[in-house]
């Protein structure tokens, strides 16, 4: 009798364990509940685009390790499936066709580019997807797509702010400069970014004195900064990829040309690799950027993120700063992810209408996104080296390197202007 | 904007240019002038040599030109070995022209995707104190990256052309792109020749990418930025003549320079180019060509 009532107590004891991890989740559902959210894209990992490439990779990688530790979205893991695009924008169609339709991915977003991202367009669109996008200049300005959603803070009108900020720091200073120059490589993003201009140049009432490309092989631009010389320009505009920024930086020392202001849209001094030999040579310069470790642009969690990006930047061999594309490639999934657990869904159409209705906290800072999918007001910052004594890495760590000049919301620092005057 | 200032250094700039050109150029030159061997992979020993002076400028501060020429040695062997691998396949077997083409093709892409592996796709550059400053003579500024890689390019173009003309081995070079069989008579191996010429055209191109990396950032697939560049040097001088490459050099920096400064820096290859077809039109063979 009594082994029949321990039998009976044991058997009570084991059912309300079993009962009770079955409640906690702990045991393994069946169907496909503990299916994976798979999110899909194509990224530059080799080719023109893949040091930055690469980079966006490891904070993706890094948001999705943080989801899965938090227990995933909507209680399922998150995946990513990425594929190579070298590059070449012919190649996004056929991976987006495979991530969709072999992967079965539940989201897609975008590679890193503008040219990357534009191919992508067509495929997205016709299957009503939502695309959140990584650094593309005004993709959606003529397609007006409902699901794209640019993480760039270009602005409303993306090439026009983004270009219009340089002018705003230099028409405000004294005395006002009256005429630039504007030379930019022949290819896709310093067009855009010179053609915005020219119109900028004209709103701010500035006389221009010298407008040209330069073939993206050029080797020796010497004769470019001469030229820019002789027309004797208050402002100088750049619009340039990374081998022309460090030969136009050079040339523009070389020459001995000293403008009133110089710098606007180079693409490169964002990155440790050319920051780290250019050194002193960049002080004065005034130039676009999205974020720098300055104390108006301490957002929350972004020091941990880059703590962490930064300790695995040697071991994936990518920019060991990460200042200027992880930090939005984190972010852009931190948006998707936070619409897919605000609507309780995977419905593209529902997490697309909250992206667009709701402000979105990120690493980055708040996000709120306008009609066409870009940030309902521009973020663009322009910032000025000052200070830079050597090529130690170690000072771009640090605030009062990059100073914030423009906007009024985020400046931490005064222009030194002229230009002259940061380089003694 | 015309002015005697402007035009005096843009000329300046473009002799500058045109000596760096040069030393990229001598490689193709010897090979593909002298030896008949489409050697389309001599942009990526360029950069192999821009590399190699970048990882002993980082790691012990060496000066990229004193690397370029303590490495000349090292890609000279790899030019032996190289070349006795494509005698081997290809060359021996009358099978040169179409699979040599790919062969080279396929060294390229290995070297390049090799690149990318060790040190990843960020942008190179080096350090040195003469970077960014520059010489004033009168109203003419000279960039100390420029001057240094033209001086050289004329030393390295002297010393090859004396080379050729003056010592046994140089001659033999000559004599084994005109007739190998003739040279065989007087006693020379032709195969030893070839090897020993394309040993040295490689080995320019350690001196060429340490000049490269010197000027400006570098990154693996840069190379192919250089294919048609190297290519219509070579072709402009004269095949296989050294001292033409150098004129064909200066011509196409002087005139990629004053178009920049004049015309807009936009039309500065499509100038230099149109250039090559002009002379080419009115001299089939090159400048210097025979």
């Amino acid at each position: 009798m009594r082994r029949s009532r321990s039998c009976t107590f044991a058997w009570t004891v084991v059912s309300l364990l079993i009962a009770a991890l079955l409640a906690a989740g702990a045991w393994p559902r069946s169907g496909g509940a503990a299916e994976p959210i798979k999110i899909g894209f194509g990224m530059a990992l080799t080719g023109g685009l893949a040091a930055n490439g690469k980079a966006a990779l490891l904070a993706m990688q890094l948001w999705e390790a943080d989801v899965n530790k938090k227990g995933g979205l909507l209680g399922r893991p998150v995946k990513l499936v990425y594929y190579d695009d070298q590059t070449k924008g012919a190649t996004v169609p056929g991976i987006y066709t495979k991530l969709l339709d072999v992967d079965k991915v539940d989201f897609v977003v975008s590679g890193y580019g503008t040219n990357l991202i534009a191919p992508a367009m067509p495929i997205v669109m016709e299957r009503k997807l939502v695309f959140p996008a990584l650094f593309g200049l005004a993709n959606n300005e003529k397609l007006n797509y409902r699901g794209y959603f640019q993480i760039m803070p270009a602005g409303p009108r993306p090439a026009l702010d983004w270009t219009a900020t340089y002018l705003e720091v230099a028409t405000r200073q004294t005395p006002k400069p009256q005429t630039i120059a504007i030379v930019g490589a022949d290819a896709e993003y310093p067009h855009n970014a010179l053609a915005a201009m020219r119109e900028n140049v004209k709103q701010f009432g500035l006389k221009t004195v010298y407008d040209s490309t330069y073939p993206p092989t050029t080797v020796d631009y010497t004769p470019i900064a001469r030229s820019i010389k002789a027309t004797n320009p208050d402002v100088v505009f750049v619009a340039s990829y990374p081998p022309d920024t460090v030969g136009m930086v050079l040339a523009a020392h070389e020459v001995g040309l000293r403008p009133k202001m110089f710098g606007g849209g180079m693409v490169g001094l964002q990155f440790a690799a050319l920051l780290t030999k250019l050194g002193p040579k960049l002080n004065g310069i005034v130039n676009y950027d999205f974020w720098v470790p300055e104390p108006t642009l301490n957002f929350s969690g972004i020091n941990e993120f880059l703590k962490r990006y930064q300790a695995r930047s040697a071991i994936e061999g990518v920019d060991p700063l990460g200042h200027y594309l992880p930090p939005w490639a984190y972010a852009y999934l931190q948006v998707l992810g936070q619409a897919i657990e605000g609507t309780k869904s995977l419905d593209q159409q529902k997490v697309a209408e909250y992206i667009h209705e709701k402000e979105h906290d990120t690493i980055i800072g708040k996000v709120k996104f306008g009609a066409n999918g870009e940030w309902s007001t521009s973020r663009v910052l322009q910032v000025q080296f000052q200070g830079i004594d050597s090529v130690d890495i170690a000072q771009f760590h640090k605030p009062g390197r990059r100073v914030v000049v423009w906007p009024e919301k985020f400046k931490s620092g005064t222009v030194i202007y002229p230009y002259d005057k940061a380089l003694k | 904007m015309f002015s005697l200032d402007l035009l005096l250094n843009a000329l300046v700039a473009g002799i500058l240019l045109g000596g760096f050109y040069a030393v990229v150029s001598l490689g193709i030159s010897i090979a593909f002038g002298l030896l008949d061997i489409v050697n389309i992979a001599h942009p990526v020993f360029v950069m192999l040599g821009s590399y190699v002076a970048y990882i002993l400028n980082a790691q012990l501060g060496f000066d990229p030109v004193l690397t370029g020429v303590l490495f000349a040695p090292v890609f000279y062997g790899l030019g032996l070995l190289l070349y006795q691998i494509y005698y081997a396949s290809f060359e021996r077997r009358g099978a040169e022209s179409l699979r040599g083409l790919v062969f080279f093709f396929g060294i390229l892409f290995v070297v390049e995707v090799s690149l990318l592996l060790a040190f990843g796709v960020d942008y190179r550059l080096v350090e040195a104190s003469y970077i960014g400053e520059s010489l004033r003579i009168g109203p003419v500024g000279i960039a100390y990256r420029l001057l240094v890689p033209c001086l050289i390019g004329m030393a390295l173009t002297g010393a090859l052309y004396l080379f050729l003309s003056r010592t046994f081995f140089g001659r033999a070079i000559q004599a084994v792109s005109q007739d190998a069989f003739a040279l065989r008579l007087m006693g020379a191996d032709p195969i030893r020749i070839k090897r020993l010429a394309f040993g040295i055209a490689i080995a320019t191109a350690s001196l060429a990418g340490a000049l490269l990396i010197m000027i400006g950032p570098v990154e693996p697939a840069m190379n192919r930025e250089y294919i048609g560049r190297v290519f219509a040097v070579a072709v402009l001088g004269g095949m296989g003549s050294v001292g033409g490459t150098l004129v064909a050099a200066l011509i196409l920096g002087i005139v990629e320079s004053l178009t920049a400064t004049f015309s807009g820096p936009s039309w500065s290859v499509a100038v230099s180019f149109g250039v090559l077809l002009l002379v080419l039109a009115v001299r089939p063979a090159g400048l210097f060509g025979r």
